[in-house]
């Protein structure tokens, strides 16, 4: 046991010293690009999940010729409609008084000029038909289907996303691609002792243990390194992006991945790591054999 | 504790470099194998680690069949069997000390009994002053001597030895041929190929000479 600590030890000092700075800050860079693009749309995500994504639609009401109570009676008699809520000009208007900067336009104007409105929730998905319907409605002056620009920023989020995937599983393919050959020219420098190794007995495993500990550490160390570099990215982003939302009376800036998320990204790396290494020592520890 | 049965070796290519020897050595025994240059002395001898495998015949180590070992078996023959070439094969970057430390390094030795062993191996051949050295800074009788104590470091029960003495002067030969005798006296079983007739025949040892493939 203690002889196997002792050799892993070795292996592990050994696999260290063939840590290549230049593969690290290679896999660093290349592993921050998906990364990063994950902590970005993790905070928008963040943003967007607040806005509605129900089927709603809202029904402003012409002031002069609504009969708000047959209105009302006939939206929840329609079988496409699942509640009804009635917003009076009065409630619509306490509601903006809470939104950042309206209060003061408010004042200005002197007098409240928001309609009564109905706030419909469909049963249905798609809301665009029922929408064109309710707008034809006698004493309805305009329709608005509210989740539809949400669901589009929701959509996008998710194309943005798989993207985000390929890329990562595209660069994930590069770490193994980069690895596995530091590792094959790694071993072709080291073709004498491997030769003499295997002439005196040493074991296939023992041989290559190194190899795997210099791939394995190589991917933790560019984990961490993209880790760094998207910390340090978003903190500069941050810096303009507070001015900007600040502006709009937001206190929106860009989050860092979450503790899993950032163990996630090293763990990933380093796995990747050791399997270039692992295909490398395959191929090429094998193929050399003292003759 | 090594025998041969109807050997045959024959190289990719069509080269045959042995063809039917049979033979065997006893434990403890030194034995000398002769013959012209490309006689077949070193595949015979690269068949006993599984350096080589055979085409026919089957070679028996300590009553294993050497050509039907796994992969995964090789290395713990190979730490049976110490092996010195004719060109050495010593690691020139590092020191004399680390090269014989190498087959140590995975054995299960602890760090202090793996230190004295190479110490001991080191001073068996009259170099432990030269531990620090690099080998190229050593004479070719050195370096030779450098090899048999990485050969024996893990104390194998058979020491191979091919073309031991190609390169040296008389006096640096026969010094390397005492070493072995001085190891078979304590027990090992030795094979030494060479041309040297001369040489052996001071020695008084048994002799296998091979001529064309075959044991005379």
């Amino acid at each position: 046991m203690k002889a196997w600590f002792r050799q892993h030890a070795q292996a592990f000092g050994r696999g260290l010293a063939r840590v290549g700075l230049l593969n690290v800050l290679v896999i660093g860079v290349a592993l921050a690009l998906p990364a990063g693009g994950y902590a970005l749309i993790e905070s928008l995500h963040a943003v967007s999940g607040r806005l509605a994504l129900d089927p709603q639609i809202s029904l402003f009401l012409d002031a002069k010729r609504a009969d708000t109570d047959a209105l009302a009676a006939a939206l929840k008699r329609d079988a496409r409609i699942a509640r009804v809520r009635f917003v009076p000009r009065e409630q619509a208007l306490k509601e903006l008084g809470t939104v950042q900067g309206l209060p003061e336009l408010m004042a200005a104007l002197g007098r409240n000029p928001l309609p009564d409105a109905f706030v419909v929730t469909a049963r249905e998905e798609s809301i665009e038909p029922l929408a064109a319907e309710l707008a034809k409605l006698p004493g309805v002056a305009h329709v608005q289907a509210d989740a539809l620009w949400a669901r589009r920023l929701g959509s996008i989020a998710r194309v943005a996303r798989m993207g985000l995937w390929l890329l990562a599983v595209l660069l994930g393919v590069a770490l193994v691609a980069v690895t596995f050959n530091t590792i094959r020219l790694q071993i072709l420098t080291q073709r004498d002792e491997i030769e003499v190794s295997k002439l005196i007995g040493a074991t296939d495993s023992f041989i290559g243990r190194p190899y795997y500990y210099a791939g394995l550490l190589q991917g933790l160390a560019g984990g961490l390194l993209a880790l760094a570099v998207v910390a340090i990215s978003l903190a500069l982003l941050n810096r303009e992006v507070r001015v900007l939302s600040e502006s709009y009376g937001s206190n929106f800036r860009f989050d860092f991945l979450s503790a899993g998320d950032a163990f996630a990204v090293v763990l990933f790396a380093g796995l990747l790591g050791w399997a270039g290494a692992h295909l490398s020592v395959r191929r090429h520890l094998r193929a050399i054999e003292p003759s | 504790m090594v025998s041969f049965s109807a050997v045959a070796k024959r190289y990719p290519g069509g080269e045959e470099a042995l063809r039917g020897v049979t033979f065997s050595v006893d434990a403890a025994e030194l034995l000398f194998i002769t013959g012209r240059s490309g006689a077949g002395k070193s595949t015979l001898l690269k068949l006993i680690p599984a350096i080589e495998r055979p085409s026919a015949g089957t070679v028996l180590v300590n009553g294993q069949n050497v050509a039907a070992l796994k992969r995964a078996a090789i290395p713990y023959l190979r730490r049976n069997v110490g092996l010195v070439f004719q060109d050495q094969k010593l690691l020139y970057d590092r020191s004399v000390y680390d090269n014989v430390m190498l087959p140590l390094s995975f054995s299960a030795h602890p760090p202090k009994e793996a230190a004295r062993r190479a110490r001991a191996a080191l001073d068996k051949v009259g170099l432990l002053a030269r531990e620090k050295a690099n080998p190229i800074q050593l004479s070719g009788g050195e370096q030779q001597r450098v090899a048999i104590a990485r050969a024996v470091v893990n104390r194998p029960s058979i020491l191979l030895a091919d073309e031991p003495t190609a390169n040296l002067d008389a006096d640096s030969a026969r010094r390397i041929l005492d070493i072995f005798v001085e190891f078979n006296q304590v027990g090992v079983t030795v094979l030494i190929a060479t041309h040297d007739h001369e040489l052996v025949r001071e020695y008084g040892k048994r002799v296998v000479t091979l001529e064309a493939g075959r044991a005379q």
